[in-house]
């Protein structure tokens, strides 16, 4: 496997041809636009926070491979999770993407497949949009906008 | 067009310009273990060894402040310092060494104006026109220009191929105009404009005209006395010499009349604390210690660039030209040739009958260097279209200088850009500071290949490679 197809494994294309959980959340309460100045991509995120839970969750946007993957990735993995097992996602997915661990973290399943771009610096940004917008939206003061800068 | 026509410059561009091609050292590396294939012109030029000559000899033997030291070294440095000023000059044709002042770039030569010229002649309900197909260093300027003083921005608005609506623009020139701000050539489309005409209409209309010259430079040989505008802004490092220095030429009747744009030394004759005099043009314009070292290398840039007007850019040209015609009318099916007693201008003009929709088929009159771009351009859109399936060309004016942009359908132009980098091309992706073009034609972002006169066919082979394998890895 070459460098491009440890970027582009075959869970990050099929994800950006078929992103999972695309579109508005009509009973969201809580909704984030996510923004890359960088490449002018731009993403929203919808979540329903109900009982300590992420209830519901949806994106919406453009972006690159990488971004559509990550988001659609992200919102399959989060919907029903507990917001404290949801931050300590956010926490693994970082590491992972920032390379702070030498090896990729444990029961990240699919996700690990984010882990290509610790090898691409400019693209770190593009994967870990969705996921700091994620983190604003849970939080007990959400913001209504992130950006990577 | 064909991959058949698409051979067309081959012979011609190995052959007289491989050698110019090793005056660039940054050309001859290896990126991800592939030899460099460098397209993003658009954004930087590499420089060639004489400027670099140029700027290690300055810093090394002569580095000195300039205009005030009376010792050798200082003098050295000033001598070095406006020199370079007299050379600028002449390229450009500019009338007098007051006309040239040295800025950080085009963007604060644009801001210079906006700042100095813009808070004397805009009032409220002034006007401030500009195209659609502006860097935002030509937007945001005037728009700052126009929240301090209540003038209104208008944007003349460009066509599906990438061309100012010169009818529109004209429309929108009134008595209200006060500044008309417009890009030579477009960075995001490598559309040219007809700034000429543009600036005699908008003087009819008794506005100044400012040219963002930055894209121009590297492929056109500019005459501001010709082209008769106010005020022309560039970049030394889009062409061929180093960042962080600019020029603003203005002319030097309005540049006596404006204020002062930054305090500081240099810039003026006594100070006291209750009043200061301002030193005289260009000096006027230029606070603090300049770049000097940058300066000296855009003078190097300069020397070089005036080197490639010679008679051997000309031979290129007219064989180019020559054998062009021959492969056009020999080999591609349908072509039509227009204008064929233009040939010694160096113009050949045709269209395909059938085959295209838009016009691939101009190659323009300009100097060896652009013919030989045009050339590039010709072969790269004509590689692109054929043999990479999906692709869509945003920016197909006529007349275009060597900026290709693109989108491939269902492959965002980051994923582009990464691919062909791991292939060793270097291109830009991304909105290329013109977010109003981007939204002109829908697209979030596009993939751009901007040439300069070092590029060759193998340059496009590699781009066209790399996009093959991005297309594979995609759709696999």
């Amino acid at each position: 496997m070459d460098d491009l197809q440890e970027l582009y494994r075959e869970v990050i294309l099929d994800h950006n041809r078929r992103p999972r959980n695309f579109g508005e959340l009509k009973d969201a309460n809580r909704v984030i636009e996510g923004v890359n100045p960088l490449c002018g991509d731009k993403m929203t995120l919808y979540v329903k926070v109900a009982d300590g839970k992420v209830q519901d969750i949806s994106f919406k946007g453009t972006g690159c491979a990488i971004s559509v993957a990550s988001s659609s990735l992200m919102t399959e993995r989060v919907k029903g999770a507990t917001l404290p097992a949801t931050l300590e996602l956010f926490d693994k997915v970082h590491d992972l993407l920032t390379g702070a661990h030498s090896h990729e973290p444990e029961d990240l399943d699919k996700l690990a497949a984010l882990g290509g771009v610790r090898e691409y610096p400019t693209r770190v940004k593009c994967a870990s949009l969705a996921w700091h917008a994620l983190k604003a939206a849970i939080a007990d003061d959400p913001a209504d906008k992130v950006t990577t800068e | 067009m064909t991959p058949r026509s698409a051979e067309l410059a081959k012979p011609a561009l190995r052959r007289d310009f491989a050698t110019l091609r090793d005056d660039f050292p940054a050309l001859h590396q290896f990126v991800h273990g592939k030899p460099l294939a460098y397209l993003d012109n658009a954004a930087s030029s590499q420089a060639p060894n004489a400027v670099h000559e140029a700027m290690t000899q300055q810093h090394r033997l002569n580095h000195a402040n300039v205009h005030r030291g009376v010792h050798a070294l200082s003098e050295r440095a000033t001598k070095a310092f406006e020199g370079a000023r007299e050379k600028v000059r002449r390229y450009i044709s500019a009338e007098s060494n007051e006309e040239i002042i040295f800025t950080r770039g085009t963007t604060e030569a644009i801001n210079l104006v906006a700042s100095s010229l813009g808070g004397v002649r805009l009032r409220q309900g002034d006007e401030v026109l500009i195209t659609w197909m502006e860097h935002h260093s030509n937007i945001v300027p005037w728009q700052l220009l126009c929240e301090r003083t209540g003038a209104r921005l208008v944007v003349a608005p460009i066509d599906d191929h990438g061309a100012l609506d010169v009818a529109q623009f004209e429309a929108k020139l009134t008595e209200r105009t006060k500044i008309v701000a417009i890009a030579h050539v477009s960075n995001a489309l490598g559309t040219v404009n007809p700034v000429a005409a543009l600036t005699a209409a908008a003087h009819r209309a008794g506005a100044i005209v400012l040219i963002d010259g930055a894209q121009a430079m590297p492929h056109l040989r500019v005459d501001v006395r010709g082209l008769d505008c106010d005020f022309y802004a560039f970049s030394a490092h889009k062409m061929f010499g180093p960042t962080g220095v600019g020029v603003l030429y203005g002319k030097r009747s309005l540049l006596a009349s404006m204020p002062p744009y930054q305090g500081g030394g240099d810039m003026i004759l006594t100070v006291t604390f209750e009043r200061s005099t301002y030193n005289a043009l260009p000096y006027k314009f230029e606070a603090g210690t300049p770049n000097i070292t940058g300066v000296v290398g855009l003078g190097a840039a300069i020397d070089y660039l005036e080197r490639l007007d010679f008679a051997a850019v000309a031979a290129h040209e007219a064989t180019l030209l020559e054998y062009a015609t021959a492969r056009l009318t020999a080999d591609v099916p349908g072509v039509r040739l227009i204008g064929t007693a233009a040939h010694k201008a160096g113009v050949l003009s045709f269209v395909i009958d059938g085959i295209h929709a838009h016009d691939l088929g101009t190659i323009v009159d300009r100097e060896g260097v652009a013919a030989h771009e045009a050339t590039l351009l010709e072969y790269a859109t004509a590689r692109l279209t054929a043999d990479v399936p999906g692709v869509r060309l945003i920016g197909t004016a006529a007349h275009k200088a060597g900026v290709l942009s693109f989108v491939i359908d269902g492959i965002h132009a980051h994923d582009l850009g990464t691919i062909v980098d791991r292939e060793g091309v270097a291109i830009r992706t991304g909105h290329h500071c013109a977010m109003p073009v981007m939204d002109r034609y829908g697209v979030p972002a596009t993939a751009r290949a901007s040439f300069a006169f070092y590029n060759n066919q193998s340059d496009v082979d590699r781009l066209i490679a790399g996009l093959q394998r991005a297309v594979e890895i995609f759709r696999g």
